[in-house]
């Protein structure tokens, strides 16, 4: 297992430091945000969370034609990861739209 | 991959990057969260359209077809939903993500049973993708009210332990052996989904938006694994940022609760153990009408309201603003004290009371509101209980002691607004309600308040 892991760092040096920095840039965005923004927040970085919808359309390009399951599957896939993009930004501006402050 | 993309994902990616930042923000938050969605459309159009493979027309229907029906049904639900629903709502689009990641592996096993990188990749995200599906499907249920009690089967802990470390010897053994059975992929599959339930089902619905921001920033990580697997930047890094941030806001929000993360999984809150014994000394309760209480508003210089999740559950938000622009009219200091789990989800309170037109500058927060309440002649609490319980500070034996609350018993009277008697959704029993100078409203928030107000105008 050791190994493995080992091999993965090797092989992929700079995923790993991709992978490395970004938790520390997610962390520090994040860090000094106030209480009354973690809805919206929280909602937003929901709908961040569908970029999973990149990977479904990348199976759907890469399907054989005649691959039904594939399709199917992927078609699921991009549905459903669509739904929480736009749900998830759209819902996010909602809330947003309700922050205002006196004019 | 041709540079192009390559480039369009490295815009989509700081377009993430600034728009989180910028959603932390209260005057940056809504051009943030544009922002952030138009560098997530730019990576969406880019990788359907960018490429040099060859495609046949009807795949490309299929993908549009597919984007257009997700679109309509995210939007419709989006615009629809009531505020007071939104954390079941982000539950489940969450668990959507999952199962999104869930379906990506689940088509790419086969292809890549002899790679060992690869198939790790896979198989974490199959399992990590219908975890987060089931487990957000559970707590929507829970939150939606459709899955009320709180179901624990003996040794849950143990049993879910079990379940999780077979889990990963499965993934081992599927990995290491490299088998393209069908029949063991789904089976795998399906453990996720048992986990996912397993996990969420014995956790209570006051516990239930850490869970969800867990399960967030699980999407976030299903994501990132997808993105190595594609050696995909704009997924892993996007993935990379929901995660972190997801665990961040977890922790800050078991902090408020004065929680950890290990006891809203493992399940500290017994129930009913912890109310025993303390009834003997709580003394009387007063209470009051609605009447009295606007002669005492009337005449106070500052009052301070604090709303818990009972208002939002009447739909009391908008007789609430009411209530405050009146006394703001009559010369009467008003605010908003904000817990930072008021509502069901940190800052919940905020976006409902919003919604209700209510200033965001008149919301002050628990450590800047605590210092004033020695200067409040009236806290109207409505609809809060155990962010006001001084049980927090005062009683060890309770499960809530050395929570963070509002110090509302410091003010020169409280009136309390409650439909009964019953206890909060801790099931504590709270020493304020029978403070000497507490008075008790009882009745429905929205009925309540909307007489308060009614007598309130004819003075």
């Amino acid at each position: 297992m050791m190994n493995e892991i080992l091999e993965f760092i090797g092989n992929n040096l700079q995923i790993t430091y991709i992978l490395i920095l970004a938790i520390f840039v997610g962390v520090e965005v994040i860090k000094s945000i106030p209480a009354v923004l973690h809805t919206p927040l929280m909602s937003g970085a929901n709908a961040l969370s569908g970029v999973v919808i990149v990977g479904a359309i990348l199976v759907m390009l890469h399907a054989d034609p005649t691959d039904y399951v594939a399709l199917s599957l992927g078609f699921v896939a991009v549905v459903l990861g669509v739904l929480n993009v736009v749900g998830g930004f759209a819902v996010t501006d909602r809330m947003l739209q309700m922050f205002k402050r006196k004019k | 991959m041709g540079i192009l993309l390559n480039i369009i994902y490295l815009i989509a990616t700081v377009t993430f990057i600034v728009g989180l930042k910028m959603l932390g923000h209260p005057e940056t938050a809504k051009k943030g969260n544009l922002i952030a969605a138009a560098g997530m459309g730019l990576a969406i159009v880019g990788t359907v359209f960018v490429h040099e493979q060859q495609v046949p027309p009807l795949i490309y229907i299929l993908i549009a077809a597919a984007i257009l029906i997700g679109s309509l049904i995210g939007w419709l639900i989006a615009i629809k939903v009531e505020m007071t629903k939104m954390p079941e709502l982000v539950s489940l689009f969450n668990g959507f993500g999952g199962a999104s990641a869930a379906l990506i592996g689940l088509v790419e096993y086969s292809k890549n049973v002899n790679n060992i990188t690869q198939s790790t990749t896979i198989v974490s995200g199959i399992i990590i993708g219908a975890i987060t599906f089931s487990g957000s499907l559970i707590a929507w249920g829970k939150l939606n009210g459709s899955l009320k009690s709180v179901v624990r089967i003996p040794y849950y802990n143990i049993i879910n332990n079990l379940v999780i470390i077979g889990i990963v010897i499965f993934a081992a053994f599927m990995v290491a052996t490299g088998v393209d059975s069908q029949l063991l992929l789904y089976t795998f599959l399906a453990s996720g989904l048992i986990y996912g339930i397993l996990f969420v089902l014995p956790i209570g619905g006051a516990d239930m938006p850490v869970v969800i921001s867990l399960l967030n920033s699980l999407t976030g990580i299903a994501a990132a694994i997808t993105g190595i697997l594609y050696n995909n930047m704009v997924m892993l890094v996007g993935g990379i940022l929901v995660g972190s941030a997801g665990i961040i806001l977890t922790v800050a929000m078991c902090r408020a609760m004065n929680r950890t993360l290990g006891s809203v999984i493992f399940g500290a809150f017994g129930g009913a153990a912890t109310a025993v014994g303390e009834n003997k000394a709580l003394g009387s309760i007063k209470s009051t009408n609605p009447s009295d209480a606007a002669i005492m508003m009337n005449y106070a210089n500052q009052v301070v309201i604090v709303p818990g999740y009972g208002l939002a559950v009447a739909q009391a938000q908008h007789v609430i603003h009411e209530l405050e622009e009146l006394l703001t009219k009559k010369g009467v200091n008003v605010k908003y004290a904000i817990h930072p789990v008021a509502g069901r989800m940190p800052g919940h309170m905020n976006v409902l009371l919003a919604e209700s037109n209510v200033e965001y500058n008149m919301l002050v927060e628990m450590e800047d509101i605590n210092p004033q309440f020695s200067n409040t002649d009236i806290v109207l609490v409505v609809g809060a209980n155990d962010v006001v319980n001084p049980a927090a500070h005062n009683n060890p034996a309770s499960p809530i002691y050395g929570m963070p609350i509002l110090d509302v018993e410091n003010a020169k009277h409280i009136i309390v607004n409650k439909r009964s008697m019953n206890a909060g959704y801790a099931g504590i029993e709270n020493e304020l309600f029978y403070n000497s100078k507490t008075s008790m409203l009882f009745g429905d928030a929205k009925a309540a308040l909307t007489d308060l107000v009614a007598e309130l105008k004819n003075m």
